[in-house]
């Protein structure tokens, strides 16, 4: 059994923090059974189920912390991770950042688990890859996709005697539907907590419809162009962004938030002013746990409002050195926007290209974030509001920072799931112009 | 292991422990211990299909004059696969009781029958002939798990020290050391025991320009190795100066005269030339081909991706079957070959069998220039028209699957003599690139784009300076076409990857990939350079 009820997780944890002989004792558990499906070339490729706990003990001797972990609970081992942990301790050099742990907290519980997620069995995923499998057929196309779904727990508790327990669930699913003859792609992806909200067969027609449609793609040149980025072709970008946010690294003058001469720019407009980013463990679609890796409760943080940056994210050292409120680091990220959706946005534009999604995204110069990636999946170029043709794939060099300062239009946000990023997010499709394309990909 | 784990598993404090795939933390000293052969066997035989065990991991990270985390993981577990009805199904568990190994293969058996509906094409295995109770071991000088906390420690403080006293405002070391003890059983009658250790030692150097508000870094030259802690030994023999100056490690690594080189290096870059965009001729050196050797060469030709089943993430392929059945597919130029070797030592990738039970070994992928082979597992053997499988089958834990990963795939060096000081004589307008950067490439690793550590403006056949903003694009068939010339062995070193991606849910692997300096004609190089006003 890995998914522990929140009396027996307390059991478990306050045994650990009485055994404990330590100044002071953080434990945490979690506990997971996940299950998934593969597959691709119109059959299942793998399948399987992975069913596991964990246990989490830090201790300190004053400055002096050492951290263990176990997957067995029986007092015995109880006994032997705590030990283990006292050992490290004793072992590790005293760290002149050491921070206490926290008291008790008052955590506002999330809604984060959904209890048809927790129950699917493999004949409910099999019957996803068929959903996939059959309508992708009968286009004469082949699917190649992935669903996983997960029932998981956390429990954290120290000898404050703090102590908090949430269960949760998540889904991904992502399918590329390929033409038979390789020369068109689609794509689609849906990351949603709750299995109810899912249907496959829905999902499937838009990977199938952009695959028959990208068919026979057009080379356009290089160069700058107007953009529509559905949200999953822009949310890489702005996760990355993300990792600039680190209050240390912006007063190190290692960021893009660093200020020439010393200082961050907290408080700076960076952004045009209808950029909106915040955070929010309790949003009802993209909630998330009410606390952080250390312990810390995560509360609605602006980030950043009306194109200002708001918020830079502290440790609880550099927050103590810098006399800041450390408050939790957020699990999600959510960006405002209207009502609009993709084709809202693609009918107000005279000519731009129309971007399924991005990938391969990688850092290629931090003091400007400047990141690097390509299209793929569904490239369009739009004419008087409309869809014309499928184009050829583009390599971009873009910066997030510059991108959010170019923007036309803002859309409806729909949650996305990424797998390069630690955020839930919610993001809109985004209208840009000037987006950087600095070569062209033969990749179908 | 997706990035968003890696960044949890080298951050700060314990929601940071939750390691996606090395479980639990153990003391020191029992990291060296190994789970006894006999009871492997009997928890094996209970499921009799394949089995797996246990992996340790010990990471020390630190910056400046403290340490930031010592981890010691470990996790034991046990992966069953097995094909019913045609189709595989996987179950995995952390409980190695006989109920519950047995419950898992039931499970496995289930899950594969569940989807056995769906298939058309039944899985059809190469033969493997069972080996019976054999064993392997990572030929290691020092165990990295047995060298005492407080040497590592003394070691990385001692490096950061040096490069803050050579002008660095930061620097971040850490000790990577991983040790697989694997034991794999299968129904073909092989009990197959091994001992695989990994060591990396990566290190970051930034100076900082607080007046003008820039800030630069120069990532270490080392490279992650199947080795143990002799890596670490810094013989002078291993250690080589370039022309330019700057300097590189064969079989043992230097971390502290490389940081305190880095810590002028990066202080260097703050006032380099920004490159003028266009073509080049570049001289690589294998600290930076390793990893467009990696995506260009070893990802196109691992036959899932060519022949579909990683459509969904990682792409496919431009190298198709029909490339390789045509017998004269020009992947590059005459100067190049290329071979796949899952045995050679120092490497990451060696093994001596893989998690099917196949015996490694070592082909050419292209042989002068043309297409000649991929790497394969034992259900696509049949594919290629081979008899056995390549043994390039591995999962990175008991709890994941395995599937088809890369083995080391190396440049071969020129058979003519030639060192880069001569290869640069020729270099009209060139640029001469050292360390790994900034990577990306498509879907059928056509277009990609690479960054590097340290650039140098080649002049009329010499090395006239330190260039920034560097990155060259490139189109994978012109740019291995484009190949004039490789440096012989004596130039020969390997670089590699210690977490290579790939799979649904997401796996890491270690490759290694060797190659000695080579030049790549007219290729286009572009100014990263921004501004954010």
């Amino acid at each position: 059994m890995s998914i522990y009820t929140e009396q027996d997780a307390k059991a478990i944890l306050e045994k650990v923090v009485k055994l404990s002989k330590a100044d002071e004792c953080t434990a945490t558990l979690d506990g997971r059974v996940d299950g998934n499906i593969r597959y691709a070339l119109n059959q299942v490729s793998t399948s399987g189920i992975v069913s596991d706990a964990e246990l989490g003990v830090q201790v300190a001797f004053g400055k002096r912390v050492g951290t263990a972990t176990i997957n067995e609970f029986d007092d015995a081992s109880l006994e032997k991770v705590v030990r283990r942990a006292e050992e490290l301790a004793k072992l590790a050099p005293e760290n002149p950042e050491f921070v206490p742990a926290i008291g008790k907290q008052t955590y506002a519980p999330s809604k984060t688990w959904f209890e048809k997620t927790a129950t699917i069995k493999p004949e409910y995923r099999a019957q996803v890859a068929a959903d996939s499998i059959g309508p992708s057929k009968a286009a004469k196309c082949v699917a190649a996709g992935f669903f996983a779904d997960s029932d998981r727990f956390s429990a954290i508790a120290n000898s404050n005697g703090n102590f908090a327990y949430q269960k949760s669930t998540n889904l991904d699913f992502t399918c590329t539907v390929r033409t038979d003859d390789g020369t068109g792609s689609g794509w689609v992806a849906r990351n949603l907590a709750d299995v109810g909200q899912f249907n496959a067969q829905d999902e499937i027609k838009v990977a199938v419809d952009k695959a028959t449609k990208s068919k026979d793609a057009k080379a356009l040149e290089p160069g700058k162009y107007t953009v529509i980025l559905e949200p999953a072709a822009s949310s890489g970008l702005i996760s990355f962004m993300m990792f600039g946010f680190d209050a240390r690294q912006a007063d190190e003058g290692r960021s893009f938030l660093s200020k020439k001469g010393g200082g961050n720019k907290v408080g700076e407009k960076l952004y045009d002013e209808r950029v909106t980013l915040y955070a929010d463990p309790a949003d009802p679609v993209a909630g998330v746990l009410p606390w952080d890796d250390e312990g810390l409760p995560r509360e609605r943080t602006p980030i950043i409002t009306k194109g200002k940056v708001e918020y830079l994210q502290y440790s609880r050292y550099w927050a103590k050195l810098k006399e800041k409120k450390a408050i939790g680091q957020p699990g999600n990220l959510i960006m405002v926007g209207g009502d609009k959706s993709t084709m809202d946005l693609v009918k107000s534009t005279k000519k731009g290209i129309l971007v399924t999604r991005t990938w391969y995204i990688r850092m290629v110069d931090p003091q400007t974030v400047l990141l690097t990636g390509l299209t793929r999946d569904g490239t369009f170029y739009i004419e008087n509001g409309e869809i014309k043709y499928p184009i050829k794939n583009f390599r971009f060099n873009e910066s997030p920072v510059i991108m959010l300062n170019n923007i036309e239009e803002i859309g409806k946000p729909v949650r996305v799931g990424d797998d390069e990023s630690p955020f839930v997010m919610m993001i809109p499709p985004l209208k840009i112009r000037d987006f950087t394309f600095t070569s062209l990909s033969d990749a179908v | 292991m997706r990035r968003r784990d890696f960044i949890k598993a080298t951050g700060i404090g314990l929601g940071a422990l939750t390691l996606p795939a090395w479980g639990r933390a153990i003391a020191a000293e029992e990291l060296v211990s190994k789970l006894d052969v006999g009871l492997k066997k009997r928890l094996a035989d209970t499921a009799m299909t394949a089995a797996r065990a246990d992996i340790c991991m010990e990471f020390v990270i630190t910056r400046e004059d403290k340490v930031q985390n010592v981890v010691n993981t470990e996790s034991t577990g046990v992966g069953i696969r097995v094909i019913a009805n045609g189709t595989w199904g996987f179950a995995a568990s952390s409980d190695l009781s006989a109920d519950a190994v047995a419950k898992a293969a039931r499970q496995a058996v289930q899950i594969a029958k569940a989807n056995s509906s769906l298939t058309t094409e039944p899985v059809q295995l190469a033969p493997t002939p069972g080996v019976g109770e054999v064993s392997w071991a990572t030929p290691i000088v020092k165990n990295a798990m047995a060298v005492p906390i407080k040497e590592k420690v003394e070691l990385l403080l001692g490096v950061n020290a040096a490069a803050i006293a050579a002008g660095a405002n930061f620097v971040n070391s850490t000790l990577f050391q991983i040790n697989e003890q694997k034991y794999f059983a299968s129904t073909d009658g092989s009990y197959i025991d091994q001992d695989i250790h990994r060591i990396w030692a990566p290190i970051q150097v930034t100076a900082v320009d607080k007046a003008s508000g820039k800030f630069r870094r120069r990532d270490g030259l080392s490279a992650p190795m199947g080795m143990g802690y002799e890596y670490l030994d810094a013989k002078e023999q291993d250690r080589f100066e370039m022309p330019g100056g700057a300097v590189v490690y064969g079989r043992s690594y230097d971390m502290q005269a490389d940081a305190v080189a880095a810590a002028g290096q990066a202080r260097e870059k703050l006032k380099a030339p920004s490159v003028k965009p266009g073509k080049y001729d570049l001289v690589l050196d294998p600290t930076n081909l390793f990893l467009t050797i990696h995506e260009s060469v070893g990802h196109p030709l691992e036959l899932d991706r060519v022949l579909g089943y990683e459509a969904n993430y990682a792409g496919t392929s431009f190298a198709t079957l029909d490339k390789w059945k045509s017998k004269n597919f020009r992947y590059a130029s005459d100067k190049v070959t290329i071979v796949a070797d899952k045995t050679q030592p120092g490497s990451l990738g060696a093994v001596g069998y893989d998690d099917e039970g196949v015996k490694t070994g070592r082909w050419d992928l292209i042989r002068d220039g043309v297409l000649v082979n991929y790497q394969a597992i034992r259900d696509q053997a049949h594919i290629l028209g081979l008899e056995h499988s390549q043994g390039c089958c591995y999962a990175d834990s008991w709890s994941s699957v395995q599937f088809q990963r890369m083995a080391n795939v190396s440049l071969q060096p020129g058979t003519a003599e030639l060192d880069p000081a001569t290869m640069i004589k020729d270099v009209e307008n060139g640029i001469y690139i050292f360390g790994r950067g900034s990577y990306s490439i498509d879907q059928q690793r056509y277009n990609a784009q690479f960054g590097g550590q340290l650039f140098y403006e080649i002049k009329d056949g010499k090395v006239t300076g330190p260039l920034e903003d560097v990155a060259y694009q490139i189109r994978t068939p012109e740019f291995w076409n484009a190949c004039s010339a490789v440096c012989d062995q004596r130039d020969y070193r390997l670089g590699g990857t210690f977490f290579d991606g790939k799979g649904q849910p997401g796996q890491v692997s270690a490759v290694s990939h060797g190659a000695s300096t080579a030049r790549f004609d007219g290729i286009n190089v572009i100014n990263t350079a921004r501004s954010l006003g």
